[in-house]
Protein backbone atom coordinates (compact mmCIF):
# COMPACT_ATOMS: atom_id res chain seq x y z
CA UNK A 1 0.00 0.00 0.00
CA UNK A 2 1.07 3.01 -0.54
CA UNK A 3 2.11 5.82 2.12
CA UNK A 4 3.38 9.11 2.43
CA UNK A 5 5.15 10.97 4.57
CA UNK A 6 8.08 13.28 5.69
CA UNK A 7 10.71 12.95 7.39
CA UNK A 8 13.70 15.48 8.03
CA UNK A 9 11.82 17.85 5.82
CA UNK A 10 12.04 15.43 2.74
CA UNK A 11 8.18 14.22 1.81
CA UNK A 12 8.48 10.69 0.38
CA UNK A 13 5.62 8.42 -0.91
CA UNK A 14 6.26 4.86 -0.44
CA UNK A 15 4.94 1.08 -1.15
CA UNK A 16 5.18 -0.58 1.78
CA UNK A 17 3.91 -4.19 3.02
CA UNK A 18 1.44 -3.90 6.04
CA UNK A 19 3.03 -5.58 8.06
CA UNK A 20 6.57 -2.95 7.43
CA UNK A 21 7.47 -1.60 11.25
CA UNK A 22 8.36 2.56 10.80
CA UNK A 23 11.99 1.57 11.92
CA UNK A 24 12.64 -0.71 9.03
CA UNK A 25 11.39 1.85 6.33
CA UNK A 26 13.39 4.14 7.49
CA UNK A 27 16.27 2.40 8.09
CA UNK A 28 16.19 -0.42 4.74
CA UNK A 29 14.29 1.47 2.03
CA UNK A 30 15.48 5.53 3.39
CA UNK A 31 18.73 4.59 4.83
CA UNK A 32 18.50 6.29 7.55
CA UNK A 33 20.78 3.81 9.72
CA UNK A 34 21.27 6.30 12.67
CA UNK A 35 18.19 5.01 13.94
CA UNK A 36 18.74 1.55 15.35
CA UNK A 37 17.23 -1.64 16.61
CA UNK A 38 18.38 -2.89 20.03
CA UNK A 39 16.31 -5.25 21.30
CA UNK A 40 13.02 -5.99 18.52
CA UNK A 41 10.76 -5.89 21.65
CA UNK A 42 10.35 -2.44 22.32
CA UNK A 43 12.01 -2.35 25.35
CA UNK A 44 15.61 -0.41 24.30
CA UNK A 45 14.45 2.46 22.97
CA UNK A 46 17.46 2.77 20.55
CA UNK A 47 14.61 3.47 17.89
CA UNK A 48 12.92 6.20 18.82
CA UNK A 49 11.94 9.22 16.57
CA UNK A 50 10.02 12.08 16.36
CA UNK A 51 6.25 11.89 15.51
CA UNK A 52 4.68 15.18 15.23
CA UNK A 53 7.17 15.74 17.58
CA UNK A 54 6.68 13.17 20.29
CA UNK A 55 9.30 10.69 21.03
CA UNK A 56 8.29 7.08 19.81
CA UNK A 57 9.68 3.86 18.85
CA UNK A 58 9.81 3.50 15.57
CA UNK A 59 9.78 -0.42 16.32
CA UNK A 60 6.16 -0.12 17.64
CA UNK A 61 4.85 1.66 15.29
CA UNK A 62 3.71 0.21 11.90
CA UNK A 63 4.99 2.50 8.57
CA UNK A 64 1.46 2.57 7.35
CA UNK A 65 0.22 3.89 11.08
CA UNK A 66 2.47 7.34 9.74
CA UNK A 67 0.51 8.12 6.42
CA UNK A 68 0.36 12.16 6.41
CA UNK A 69 3.08 12.39 9.41
CA UNK A 70 5.75 14.16 10.17
CA UNK A 71 8.94 12.22 11.40
CA UNK A 72 11.70 13.50 12.38
CA UNK A 73 15.10 10.93 12.98
CA UNK A 74 18.54 11.80 14.62
CA UNK A 75 19.75 12.67 11.36
CA UNK A 76 17.05 15.41 11.21
CA UNK A 77 18.60 17.52 14.40
CA UNK A 78 21.78 18.30 13.60
CA UNK A 79 25.06 18.32 11.23
CA UNK A 80 28.67 17.76 12.29
CA UNK A 81 29.08 21.37 11.65
CA UNK A 82 26.07 22.25 13.48
CA UNK A 83 25.14 20.14 16.04
CA UNK A 84 21.47 20.25 18.06
CA UNK A 85 22.44 21.85 21.66
CA UNK A 86 21.31 18.15 23.15
CA UNK A 87 24.05 16.51 20.41
CA UNK A 88 26.85 19.40 21.51
CA UNK A 89 25.71 18.71 25.75
CA UNK A 90 26.63 14.59 24.86
CA UNK A 91 29.67 15.51 23.00
CA UNK A 92 31.26 17.66 25.90
CA UNK A 93 29.57 15.37 28.94
CA UNK A 94 31.09 12.19 27.61
CA UNK A 95 27.39 11.02 27.67
CA UNK A 96 28.24 7.83 25.33
CA UNK A 97 30.67 4.75 25.67
CA UNK A 98 29.78 2.57 22.87
CA UNK A 99 27.11 4.83 21.27
CA UNK A 100 24.66 2.39 20.59
CA UNK A 101 21.51 3.79 22.56
CA UNK A 102 22.94 7.00 21.77
CA UNK A 103 20.54 8.33 19.01
CA UNK A 104 17.70 6.86 20.88
CA UNK A 105 18.47 8.71 23.99
CA UNK A 106 19.33 12.05 22.00
CA UNK A 107 15.55 11.94 20.55
CA UNK A 108 13.76 11.15 23.97
CA UNK A 109 15.38 13.61 25.95
CA UNK A 110 15.26 16.40 23.19
CA UNK A 111 10.97 15.25 23.49
CA UNK A 112 11.75 15.56 27.41
CA UNK A 113 12.93 18.65 27.59
CA UNK A 114 10.53 20.14 25.09
CA UNK A 115 8.23 19.13 27.27
CA UNK A 116 9.30 21.04 30.37
CA UNK A 117 10.40 18.31 31.87
CA UNK A 118 13.97 17.47 32.35
CA UNK A 119 13.96 20.29 35.22
CA UNK A 120 16.22 18.15 37.73
CA UNK A 121 17.74 14.71 38.11
CA UNK A 122 15.03 12.85 39.05
CA UNK A 123 12.93 14.02 36.22
CA UNK A 124 15.51 13.15 33.91
CA UNK A 125 16.02 9.40 35.02
CA UNK A 126 12.31 9.13 35.17
CA UNK A 127 11.93 10.83 31.51
CA UNK A 128 14.15 8.13 30.37
CA UNK A 129 12.89 5.76 31.35
CA UNK A 130 11.98 4.10 28.10
CA UNK A 131 16.02 4.49 27.05
CA UNK A 132 18.38 1.59 28.18
CA UNK A 133 21.89 2.13 27.95
CA UNK A 134 23.83 -1.68 28.01
CA UNK A 135 26.92 0.43 29.10
CA UNK A 136 24.84 1.56 31.75
CA UNK A 137 26.36 5.03 30.94
CA UNK A 138 23.53 6.55 32.66
CA UNK A 139 25.48 8.98 34.80
CA UNK A 140 26.95 11.41 31.98
CA UNK A 141 23.65 11.05 30.27
CA UNK A 142 21.89 12.65 32.82
CA UNK A 143 24.47 15.48 33.08
CA UNK A 144 24.13 16.38 29.76
CA UNK A 145 20.68 16.34 29.37
CA UNK A 146 20.21 18.90 32.10
CA UNK A 147 23.46 20.74 30.31
CA UNK A 148 21.15 21.14 27.22
CA UNK A 149 18.21 22.30 29.01
CA UNK A 150 19.55 24.96 30.14
CA UNK A 151 20.80 25.97 26.33
CA UNK A 152 17.55 24.89 24.52
CA UNK B 1 5.59 -10.15 11.19
CA UNK B 2 3.04 -12.14 9.73
CA UNK B 3 1.52 -10.78 6.72
CA UNK B 4 -1.87 -8.95 7.40
CA UNK B 5 -4.36 -6.41 5.95
CA UNK B 6 -4.16 -2.82 7.28
CA UNK B 7 -7.35 -0.96 6.91
CA UNK B 8 -7.62 2.91 8.37
CA UNK B 9 -11.64 3.52 8.46
CA UNK B 10 -12.92 7.12 8.90
CA UNK B 11 -16.23 6.30 10.89
CA UNK B 12 -17.08 3.59 13.07
CA UNK B 13 -19.89 2.14 11.15
CA UNK B 14 -17.12 1.24 8.42
CA UNK B 15 -14.79 -0.19 11.45
CA UNK B 16 -17.03 -2.89 12.62
CA UNK B 17 -18.13 -3.51 8.78
CA UNK B 18 -14.82 -3.99 8.10
CA UNK B 19 -14.28 -6.53 11.64
CA UNK B 20 -17.35 -8.82 10.24
CA UNK B 21 -15.48 -9.15 7.20
CA UNK B 22 -12.53 -9.87 8.16
CA UNK B 23 -11.58 -13.65 9.29
CA UNK B 24 -9.41 -13.10 11.82
CA UNK B 25 -9.50 -9.20 12.00
CA UNK B 26 -8.46 -7.00 14.78
CA UNK B 27 -9.09 -3.68 16.27
CA UNK B 28 -5.51 -1.67 16.19
CA UNK B 29 -5.71 1.67 18.87
CA UNK B 30 -2.17 2.83 20.15
CA UNK B 31 -0.40 -0.58 19.14
CA UNK B 32 1.92 -0.74 22.33
CA UNK B 33 0.77 -3.86 22.98
CA UNK B 34 -0.16 -4.93 19.91
CA UNK B 35 2.78 -4.22 17.25
CA UNK B 36 5.12 -6.03 19.70
CA UNK B 37 2.81 -8.76 20.03
CA UNK B 38 2.99 -8.86 15.94
CA UNK B 39 6.16 -8.28 16.07
CA UNK B 40 7.26 -11.55 18.04
CA UNK B 41 4.82 -13.62 15.95
CA UNK B 42 2.79 -14.40 18.75
CA UNK B 43 -0.63 -13.41 16.99
CA UNK B 44 -1.52 -13.72 13.40
CA UNK B 45 -4.37 -11.86 12.32
CA UNK B 46 -5.90 -11.68 8.86
CA UNK B 47 -6.51 -7.78 8.70
CA UNK B 48 -5.87 -4.83 11.42
CA UNK B 49 -8.00 -2.35 11.52
CA UNK B 50 -6.89 0.91 12.96
CA UNK B 51 -9.21 3.66 15.11
CA UNK B 52 -6.70 6.32 14.75
CA UNK B 53 -8.43 8.27 11.46
CA UNK B 54 -11.91 8.16 12.89
CA UNK B 55 -12.67 11.62 14.35
CA UNK B 56 -14.29 12.00 17.80
CA UNK B 57 -12.59 9.42 19.39
CA UNK B 58 -10.11 11.63 21.34
CA UNK B 59 -10.03 14.24 23.95
CA UNK B 60 -11.03 15.08 27.34
CA UNK B 61 -14.35 16.84 28.49
CA UNK B 62 -14.80 18.01 32.42
CA UNK B 63 -18.43 18.09 33.56
CA UNK B 64 -19.92 18.51 36.82
CA UNK B 65 -18.20 15.48 38.75
CA UNK B 66 -17.38 13.73 35.64
CA UNK B 67 -13.90 13.36 33.19
CA UNK B 68 -14.70 11.81 29.96
CA UNK B 69 -11.62 10.76 28.17
CA UNK B 70 -11.72 9.39 24.35
CA UNK B 71 -11.12 5.72 24.05
CA UNK B 72 -8.45 7.07 21.57
CA UNK B 73 -6.89 9.48 24.00
CA UNK B 74 -3.15 9.06 24.56
CA UNK B 75 -1.99 8.44 28.02
CA UNK B 76 0.47 11.54 27.84
CA UNK B 77 -2.55 13.83 27.23
CA UNK B 78 -4.41 12.77 29.86
CA UNK B 79 -1.28 13.26 32.03
CA UNK B 80 -0.59 16.64 30.47
CA UNK B 81 -3.94 17.96 30.72
CA UNK B 82 -4.40 20.75 33.11
CA UNK B 83 -8.21 19.83 33.50
CA UNK B 84 -7.55 16.54 34.42
CA UNK B 85 -5.30 17.64 36.50
CA UNK B 86 -7.43 20.36 38.40
CA UNK B 87 -10.62 17.81 38.23
CA UNK B 88 -9.47 14.15 38.60
CA UNK B 89 -5.77 14.42 39.68
CA UNK B 90 -5.05 10.79 40.58
CA UNK B 91 -6.10 10.18 36.87
CA UNK B 92 -3.38 12.41 35.52
CA UNK B 93 -0.63 10.73 37.95
CA UNK B 94 -1.52 7.43 37.06
CA UNK B 95 -1.84 7.89 33.10
CA UNK B 96 2.05 9.67 33.88
CA UNK B 97 2.75 6.28 35.60
CA UNK B 98 2.23 4.26 32.35
CA UNK B 99 5.35 2.31 31.02
CA UNK B 100 7.67 5.41 29.86
CA UNK B 101 7.51 8.64 27.79
CA UNK B 102 7.62 6.64 24.14
CA UNK B 103 4.53 4.38 24.86
CA UNK B 104 2.69 7.20 26.75
CA UNK B 105 3.34 8.97 23.80
CA UNK B 106 1.37 6.11 21.32
CA UNK B 107 -1.21 4.25 23.98
CA UNK B 108 -4.30 4.99 24.46
CA UNK B 109 -7.00 4.43 27.51
CA UNK B 110 -9.17 2.30 24.66
CA UNK B 111 -6.48 -0.12 24.17
CA UNK B 112 -5.38 -0.69 27.64
CA UNK B 113 -8.55 -0.77 28.83
CA UNK B 114 -9.81 -3.35 25.88
CA UNK B 115 -6.71 -5.68 26.26
CA UNK B 116 -7.46 -6.40 30.14
CA UNK B 117 -3.89 -6.96 30.80
CA UNK B 118 -3.55 -7.93 34.21
CA UNK B 119 -1.25 -5.80 35.11
CA UNK B 120 -2.11 -2.57 33.53
CA UNK B 121 -2.64 0.59 35.34
CA UNK B 122 -5.89 2.54 34.00
CA UNK B 123 -8.10 -0.74 34.95
CA UNK B 124 -7.88 0.45 38.52
CA UNK B 125 -8.90 3.68 37.62
CA UNK B 126 -11.52 2.11 35.89
CA UNK B 127 -12.87 -0.41 38.72
CA UNK B 128 -12.51 2.20 41.80
CA UNK B 129 -13.37 5.77 39.92
CA UNK B 130 -16.72 3.86 39.19
CA UNK B 131 -16.70 4.57 35.28
CA UNK B 132 -18.81 3.84 32.56
CA UNK B 133 -17.71 2.10 29.31
CA UNK B 134 -18.89 3.94 26.41
CA UNK B 135 -18.79 1.62 23.25
CA UNK B 136 -20.92 1.58 19.86
CA UNK B 137 -23.28 -0.28 21.32
CA UNK B 138 -23.94 0.26 25.55
CA UNK B 139 -22.37 1.73 28.21
CA UNK B 140 -21.03 -1.12 30.82
CA UNK B 141 -20.45 -0.40 34.46
CA UNK B 142 -16.43 -0.14 34.85
CA UNK B 143 -16.67 -2.85 37.94
CA UNK B 144 -18.62 -5.18 35.10
CA UNK B 145 -16.02 -4.55 32.48
CA UNK B 146 -13.13 -6.27 33.34
CA UNK B 147 -14.23 -10.45 33.82
CA UNK B 148 -10.81 -12.09 33.01
CA UNK B 149 -7.31 -12.32 31.70
CA UNK B 150 -7.48 -10.29 28.33
CA UNK B 151 -11.22 -10.95 28.42
CA UNK B 152 -13.93 -7.97 29.02
CA UNK B 153 -17.39 -7.85 28.66
CA UNK B 154 -16.88 -6.18 25.14
CA UNK B 155 -18.76 -8.40 22.43
CA UNK B 156 -16.74 -9.23 18.80
CA UNK B 157 -16.69 -6.24 17.11
CA UNK B 158 -18.11 -3.77 19.65
CA UNK B 159 -15.67 -0.65 19.88
CA UNK B 160 -14.93 1.67 23.14
CA UNK B 161 -15.78 4.68 22.28
CA UNK B 162 -15.08 6.99 25.71
CA UNK B 163 -14.90 6.42 29.57
CA UNK B 164 -16.16 8.47 31.89
CA UNK B 165 -14.96 8.59 35.38
CA UNK B 166 -16.42 9.93 38.36
CA UNK B 167 -14.68 12.54 40.49
CA UNK B 168 -14.05 11.44 44.05
CA UNK B 169 -13.70 13.58 46.77
CA UNK B 170 -10.10 12.28 47.11
CA UNK B 171 -7.94 9.50 45.73
CA UNK B 172 -5.02 8.15 45.44
CA UNK B 173 -3.20 5.54 43.19
CA UNK B 174 -0.08 3.65 44.22
CA UNK B 175 1.83 0.79 42.37
CA UNK B 176 4.93 -1.23 42.83
CA UNK B 177 5.87 -1.48 39.84
CA UNK B 178 8.11 -4.11 37.45
CA UNK B 179 11.44 -2.55 37.42
CA UNK B 180 11.74 -3.26 33.75
CA UNK B 181 8.17 -2.99 32.02
CA UNK B 182 6.73 -0.18 34.93
CA UNK B 183 3.77 -2.66 34.34
CA UNK B 184 2.18 -2.83 38.23
CA UNK B 185 3.04 -6.39 40.09
CA UNK B 186 0.79 -4.88 42.16
CA UNK B 187 -1.38 -1.54 41.90
CA UNK B 188 -3.91 0.12 44.29
CA UNK B 189 -6.29 2.87 43.85
CA UNK B 190 -8.39 4.35 46.73
CA UNK B 191 -11.05 6.63 46.11
CA UNK B 192 -13.53 8.24 48.47
CA UNK B 193 -17.13 9.28 47.43
CA UNK B 194 -19.83 10.91 49.18
CA UNK B 195 -21.43 7.49 48.96
CA UNK B 196 -18.28 5.71 50.15
CA UNK B 197 -14.85 4.41 49.61
CA UNK B 198 -13.80 2.14 46.27
CA UNK B 199 -10.46 0.78 45.90
CA UNK B 200 -9.53 -0.74 42.75
CA UNK B 201 -6.89 -3.48 41.87
CA UNK B 202 -4.35 -3.92 39.23
CA UNK B 203 -1.60 -6.74 38.68
CA UNK B 204 -2.65 -8.79 41.57
CA UNK B 205 -5.18 -11.34 39.77
CA UNK B 206 -6.58 -12.18 36.46
CA UNK B 207 -7.79 -8.83 35.62
CA UNK B 208 -8.57 -5.16 37.69
CA UNK B 209 -11.02 -5.35 40.79
CA UNK B 210 -12.62 -3.90 43.56
CA UNK B 211 -11.78 -5.51 46.82
CA UNK B 212 -14.86 -5.73 49.12
CA UNK B 213 -12.71 -6.37 52.17
CA UNK B 214 -10.53 -3.15 51.85
CA UNK B 215 -13.34 -0.86 51.24
CA UNK B 216 -15.74 -2.60 54.38
CA UNK B 217 -12.25 -2.11 56.32
CA UNK B 218 -11.61 1.92 55.20
CA UNK B 219 -15.63 3.02 54.97
CA UNK B 220 -15.17 2.10 58.77
CA UNK B 221 -12.08 3.97 59.33
CA UNK B 222 -10.58 5.54 56.33
CA UNK B 223 -6.70 5.03 58.17
CA UNK B 224 -3.72 3.85 56.82
CA UNK B 225 -3.75 1.53 59.80
CA UNK B 226 -7.16 0.04 59.23
CA UNK B 227 -5.83 -1.56 55.95
CA UNK B 228 -3.13 -3.91 58.12
CA UNK B 229 -6.50 -6.00 60.01
CA UNK B 230 -7.37 -6.65 56.60
CA UNK B 231 -7.03 -10.49 55.92
CA UNK B 232 -5.79 -10.34 51.71
CA UNK B 233 -7.08 -13.50 50.32
CA UNK B 234 -4.43 -14.44 47.49
CA UNK B 235 -6.31 -18.10 46.15
CA UNK B 236 -6.88 -16.44 42.83
CA UNK B 237 -3.84 -14.55 42.27
CA UNK B 238 -1.13 -14.44 39.98
CA UNK B 239 2.20 -16.25 40.85
CA UNK B 240 4.86 -15.79 37.84
CA UNK B 241 8.58 -15.11 37.94
CA UNK B 242 7.88 -11.36 38.63
CA UNK B 243 6.23 -12.37 42.47
CA UNK B 244 4.53 -15.05 43.96
CA UNK B 245 0.92 -14.55 45.07
CA UNK B 246 1.71 -14.44 48.70
CA UNK B 247 4.12 -11.81 47.60
CA UNK B 248 1.42 -9.99 45.96
CA UNK B 249 -0.84 -9.98 48.77
CA UNK B 250 1.86 -8.28 50.86
CA UNK B 251 2.54 -5.43 48.27
CA UNK B 252 -1.89 -5.33 47.95
CA UNK B 253 -1.66 -4.17 51.76
CA UNK B 254 1.24 -2.08 51.28
CA UNK B 255 0.28 -0.21 48.05
CA UNK B 256 -3.39 0.29 49.94
CA UNK B 257 -1.74 1.86 53.10
CA UNK B 258 0.01 4.37 50.80
CA UNK B 259 -2.34 5.25 48.75
CA UNK B 260 -4.86 6.12 52.18
CA UNK B 261 -1.77 8.13 52.98
CA UNK B 262 -1.53 10.26 49.83
CA UNK B 263 -4.91 10.17 50.03
CA UNK B 264 -4.88 11.75 53.30
CA UNK B 265 -2.34 13.65 52.55
CA UNK B 266 -4.93 15.79 49.88
CA UNK B 267 -6.52 17.16 52.54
Amino acid sequence: MNVEFTVNGTAHTLDVEPNTLLVDVLRSTLGLTGTHVGCDTSQCGACTVHLEGRAVKSCAVLACQVDGGTITTIEGIGTVDDLHPMQEAFRECHALQCGFCTPGMIMSAIDLVERGEAGDEGSVRAGLEGNICRCTGYHNIVRAVLHAAQRM
Amino acid sequence: MYRFNYHRPTSLEEAEQRLDAGEDALFLAGGQTLIPTLNLRLASPSDLIDLAGIDGLSGIDVADEMVRVGAMTRHAEVAASADVQASLPVLADLAGQIGDAQVRNRGTLGGSVANSDPAADYPAAVVALDATVHTTRRTIPGAEFFLSLFETALQPGEIITAVEFRVPKRAAYQKFPNPASRYAVVGVLVAEFDDGVRVGITGAAACAYRSDDLETALNASLAPDAVDAVDIDYDRFNSDLHASAEYRANLVRVMARRAVEALLREG
